[in-house]
């Protein structure tokens, strides 16, 4: 089963997750008088619930006609390269920008900023340390000065306790 | 309509917004130019800077400034390096690209530039001449109308992705439409599907959502498939004799002509777009052109250049009708916008130009400008901005990453916020490779609320839902979004019965 059918199961999963919410959980605590409006906060979702598992069985089964054969569809094509593609680099960008997200408040916005931008070249191959520490401190720099003074948005330096 | 017209040009010549417009089309210019990344990322990186503006005027301005800036910038790496930035100018590079192998790089950026120049000043004409229209006609709708309206649009969003695609786009909707539904709205005055988190209360981040589905995950491709940043032969260093002759712009003039109209209209119409605008332009203008000028198409005609970048300049300021008149988004990029106006306080509609009519005519006045902007000043930037390209990808890709990370802070300044967006990127990258399109689901999650406004409304008025039968309009325009959703289904499969002879064609 390709890709994309493998994500519709899981949109099904969701929409039946939002759905059961929707039509079970959601209207137990709903005020009486609220009870005799001709909406409710249910209503909406629920039409998107029902909507959304019609779509998503849509996809499973492959119910929508395509001119095109399912072989040459992008979805199956872009599968099949996928063994060509350069995972582990887009990881560790993805794990160095979650070390960011957790960093940015304990060890402020300058030294989490160059860690990030010199790790993240190193990342990609780069070598060239030097130019990567001044680059990145420049940048850094310029950023910092348009967050903190031109838009007046606070942006802690430097790390907690300093 | 005079009033209004003095109105915006008093507003938009003010020292800030011109230089928002100026600053906006050289940064749109800048990044637009960068292969890989199209002008809804850009868009979405500037938001946060547009917001703090704190005035609607000078950041939609800003914000239209850079998308002009990164269409134009689009074409010029499509023309000099075969690798362009935007889909919408993909068929730019089909002429484009020859001329420039040719040694003629600074002619075709010149026509480029022409042609943008005159596609964006016409449409800005028309849509001066039709917007006030549209919008007179849209007050005399309802709650009923309206919600009705905003179906047809995103039907239509859907119907327009191709063979295919229709399920995945309307699950991408329905999606998008789900998660607006996430945290406390004011109807009802209660959190809905917060799961118990307090961080859910206020519901989704717009910026983060903007971020994750278009900025990350064109940043985290460039990662993943190393060839998609890989560039052609580079011709910007020959970038010179910017002159075109007079033959060859009486050639030209009426493909410009013709391309501005109808690129417009095309524009218009929601989910058509730049794209389908620049690619059915260059076909049209190929199979009208003589037979000996056909034969020069796709190895540096000039008319096949012109035609792809009047069309998608036009259609671009065609796709702000809808969202200027209506508040309904055609595409990905004006969705951004309409998310961006609101969280500035303002509803774009049918009452945007009677109750803050300088918003309405300064960004109209302001798109001449920057149509001005870029003939004059961007051009004969060109050779120097092109050294951008040079730029290696070990920077450039971390810094991307970084500005998202940065736009997603400032936008909510909070660290959760950060997390979010990372997971969200992850969820639209592994979308993006199952094709599933992700515009519809942004467009989807900003109309969601007032889809749900309007439909809330339009049940009390009529105490349920008789409201579709009570008004025909309503009926008629639902049906509309039905046949839109089912035609391409109907037609693919016809399709494929007629080559499997199963049945004749009728």
């Amino acid at each position: 089963m390709a890709l994309d059918r493998w994500i519709a199961l899981v949109l099904l999963g969701i929409c039946l997750a939002y759905g059961y919410a929707a039509f079970f959980t959601m209207d137990q605590g709903l005020p009486p008088f609220m009870q005799r409006n001709p909406i409710w906060p249910s209503t909406f979702p629920k039409v998107l619930a029902v909507m959304g598992v019609l779509a998503s069985l849509v996809i499973i089964f492959g119910l929508e006609k395509t001119s095109t054969p399912r072989d040459e569809a992008p979805s199956v094509m872009v599968y099949r390269a996928l063994k060509d593609f350069h995972i582990w680099p887009a990881l560790a960008l993805l794990g160095l920008m979650v070390a960011y997200a957790l960093l940015l408040r304990p060890a402020g916005f300058i030294l989490s900023t160059i860690g990030f931008l010199v790790i993240g070249s190193a990342i990609l191959g780069e070598r060239r340390w030097l130019v990567m520490l001044v680059v990145s401190g420049f940048a850094t720099g310029i950023v910092w000065y348009l967050v903190q003074v031109v838009l007046g948005i606070f942006l802690r330096p430097l790390p907690m306790g300093f | 309509m005079l009033e209004g017209i003095l109105l915006g040009l008093s507003t938009a010549f003010s020292i800030t917004n011109i230089l928002m417009v100026i600053g906006g089309c050289l940064i749109g210019t800048f990044i637009g130019m960068l292969p890989g990344l199209g002008p809804m990322s850009i868009i979405a990186i500037m938001i946060p800077v547009a917001i703090s503006l704190g005035d609607p005027s000078a950041a939609l301005i800003l914000l239209a400034g850079v998308y002009y800036g990164a269409i134009f910038g689009g074409s010029t790496s499509s023309i000099l390096l075969n690798a362009p930035g935007v889909a919408g100018t993909v068929a730019t590079s089909f002429d484009g690209y020859p001329m420039a192998r040719q040694g003629k790089a600074g002619k075709a950026l010149t026509i480029a530039a022409i042609a943008s120049f005159c596609g964006g000043t016409i449409g800005a004409i028309l849509l001066m001449i039709f917007a006030p229209t549209l919008s007179s006609v849209a007050l005399l709708f309802h709650s009923a109308e309206y919600f009705a309206l905003m179906v047809v649009g995103l039907s239509a969003i859907a119907a327009f992705a191709g063979s295919g695609q229709v399920a995945k786009a309307l699950m991408m909707t329905i999606l998008g439409l789900m998660m607006a539904t996430v945290g406390e709205g004011a109807l009802f005055n209660m959190p809905r599907f917060t799961m118990g988190l307090m961080d859910l209360q206020s519901g989704f981040g717009f910026i983060t959502l903007a971020m994750a589905m278009f900025a990350l995950p064109e940043a985290l491709y460039l990662v993943l498939d190393p060839k998609r940043s890989a560039q052609g032969e580079d011709n910007s260093g020959e970038i010179k004799d910017l002159r075109i002759t007079p033959k060859e712009a009486k050639s030209i003039a009426p493909v410009i002509g013709r391309q501005s109209l109808q690129g417009f209209f095309i524009g218009v119409l929601p989910g058509a777009g730049a794209t389908i605008a620049s690619f059915l332009g260059y076909a049209v203008e190929r199979n009208i052109a003589k037979k000996e000028e056909q034969e020069e198409f796709g190895k540096g005609s000039i008319k096949g250049l012109a035609a792809p970048e009047t069309a998608n300049n036009a259609a671009c300021t065609g796709s702000f009708v809808p969202l200027l008149t209506l508040g309904i988004p055609g595409s990905g990029t004006t969705a951004i916008l309409l998310g961006a106006l609101i969280a500035l306080n303002v509803t774009p509609g049918p009452r945007l130009m009677v109750d803050e009519p300088q918003i309405f005519w300064s960004v109209i006045i302001s798109m001449y400008l920057g149509n001005l902007i870029l003939l004059i000043l961007n051009l004969p930037l060109i050779p120097y901005i092109a050294k951008i390209l040079s730029v290696p990808r070990n920077y450039l890709i971390p810094f991307i990453l970084f500005f998202t990370l940065m736009g997603a802070y400032i936008g909510q300044n909070n660290a959760t916020e950060l997390l979010l967006l990372v997971g969200f990127g992850i969820c639209a990258t592994i979308l993006r490779f199952a094709d599933f399109p992700l515009a519809p689901l942004l467009i989807g999650f900003i109309l969601g609320r007032m889809l749900e406004d309007n439909f809330a409304r339009a049940m009390q008025l009529s105490d349920g839902i008789g409201f579709i039968l009570d008004r025909p309009m309503t009926l008629g325009l639902l049906i509309i979004a039905a046949l839109l959703v089912l035609l391409p289904s109907y037609r693919a499969r016809r399709a494929r019965l007629r080559q499997a002879g199963v049945a004749d064609g009728d």
